[in-house]
């Protein structure tokens, strides 16, 4: 992976040309369950629908597991996964709580007082194990 | 000819549009975000345009991976609600203004913004929410509305100053329309939101708001401000704020604030507002 100078931003992945090319299968994915028949498919046998679409074994079984950001890792961009939420029936919201290893009532309550600071999480290298 | 008087910006967060559409909009966690936009409605509607310009971007809707234009002007008579997954949103249907949508067209090419011309576009709620703040729950939309969206999902988005050029093409164009039409210019998106990994939940708001500041008051400042300044102080979807240098490069230099309204949060994200005019209008 070549160094860009985004990649010191912690809990921060960039959708740039690696990742979207990681990731276009995954993606593609996700953009087919903006069909209620093709939702109504992927909730009947997931691992069926799912082997429709030339994706690594890794990715499938990130979608299997609900793993929001080890979908990202592997080229996921959040707009498209949270299609996979919208047909789970959940809220931005509740994936950005899981995605930040919190309770949706945690969550809540840090976004109602102000959000997440910007403070500490600039760069790693503010973070003490880097 | 046609001109433009004025500009609007505001985030456009789709959580906003879905308590609006499911009549919780005066409950206590939204009565203050459309307060804010009580003016803003009053304004409109002394205001009159004829014809919105909104910079939106497309959210995985319209536009999937198989094309990704930078910059993608709708020209169509109509664009329909798109359906995100859940339903389209129980707005009614955009009416464009193909003709100045196609004069813009022709002369921002000419003027060396090669844009994406696009006759069948499904508008998300990018472009939906921010109509829905401003005119809330017409039968339908009061003016004709022409979509600019910006490639804002897939890195790197165009530049803040490839933006406010741009939006200053934009009002070379609409000034060189023959007909007599008063334009508003859009723009939308941010401000500081990361909805994705271990950031998310990021909200900046002494950035948004020297944001707010610096675009009033020395728009060419902002325009220079990089990529990474914006994902790293106001969070990855942060970025999309460069959309509003489109529409403060289609105002004057000099522009009186009519109205700024800022608020946290909306659901991810701090929710910004800024009618602006011409200082000569």
């Amino acid at each position: 992976m070549s160094e860009k100078p985004y990649h010191d931003i912690p809990g921060t992945t960039l959708f740039d040309a690696e990742q979207s090319r990681l990731g276009y299968h995954l993606n593609m994915f996700c953009m087919s369950l903006m069909k209620a028949e093709n939702r109504e498919a992927f909730k009947a046998d997931e691992r069926g629908y799912l082997d429709r679409w030339p994706m690594t074994e890794a990715q499938k079984q990130s979608v299997l597991d609900r793993d929001w950001n080890g979908m990202i890792a592997l080229g996921g961009n959040i707009y498209f996964t949270s299609k996979i939420a919208a047909t789970d029936g959940l809220s931005f919201q509740q994936i950005a709580a899981m995605m930040s290893g919190v309770t949706q009532a945690q969550y809540a309550r840090m976004m109602l007082d102000g959000g997440r600071s910007v403070e500490g999480v600039r760069s790693k290298k503010e973070q003490p194990h880097g | 000819m046609a001109r433009i008087t004025a500009g609007v910006a505001t985030s456009h967060v789709p959580a906003i549009g879905a308590a609006l559409d499911s009549g919780k909009a005066g409950e206590p966690y939204w009565q203050p975000v459309f307060a804010g936009y009580e003016r803003s409605k009053q304004w409109i509607a002394e205001e009159k345009p004829d014809v919105i310009i909104l910079v939106y971007n497309d959210h995985a809707s319209a536009f999937s991976l198989e094309m990704i234009p930078t910059f993608a002007i709708g020209c169509a008579d109509s664009f329909a609600p798109a359906d995100e997954g859940w339903g389209p949103r129980p707005v009614p249907t955009v009416k464009g203004h193909s003709s100045l949508a196609w004069h813009m067209a022709e002369q921002l090419i000419l003027d060396e913004f090669d844009m994406t011309i696009v006759n069948k576009l499904d508008v998300d709620h990018g472009l939906t929410v921010p109509l829905s703040l401003m005119f809330g729950q017409p039968d339908e939309w009061p003016c004709q509305v022409i979509p600019l969206a910006v490639n804002v999902v897939q890195y790197p988005p165009p530049t803040g100053h490839r933006c406010y050029m741009l939006g200053k093409a934009i009002r070379r164009a609409v000034e060189s329309y023959p007909e007599d039409l008063k334009v508003v210019v859009f723009g939308t998106g941010g401000m500081s939101h990361q909805l994705q990994g271990p950031r998310a939940g990021l909200i900046n708001t002494a950035f948004d708001q020297a944001f707010l500041d610096t675009l009033i008051s020395d728009p060419v400042a902002q325009s220079k401000v990089p990529h990474l300044d914006y994902v790293r102080e106001a969070g990855s979807e942060g970025i999309e704020l460069v959309m509003w240098l489109i529409m403060r490069g289609a105002l004057d230099d000099q522009v009186k604030q009519v109205h700024r309204f800022y608020h946290v949060p909306a659901s991810n994200t701090a929710v910004g507002h800024l009618i602006l005019e011409n200082a000569g209008s």
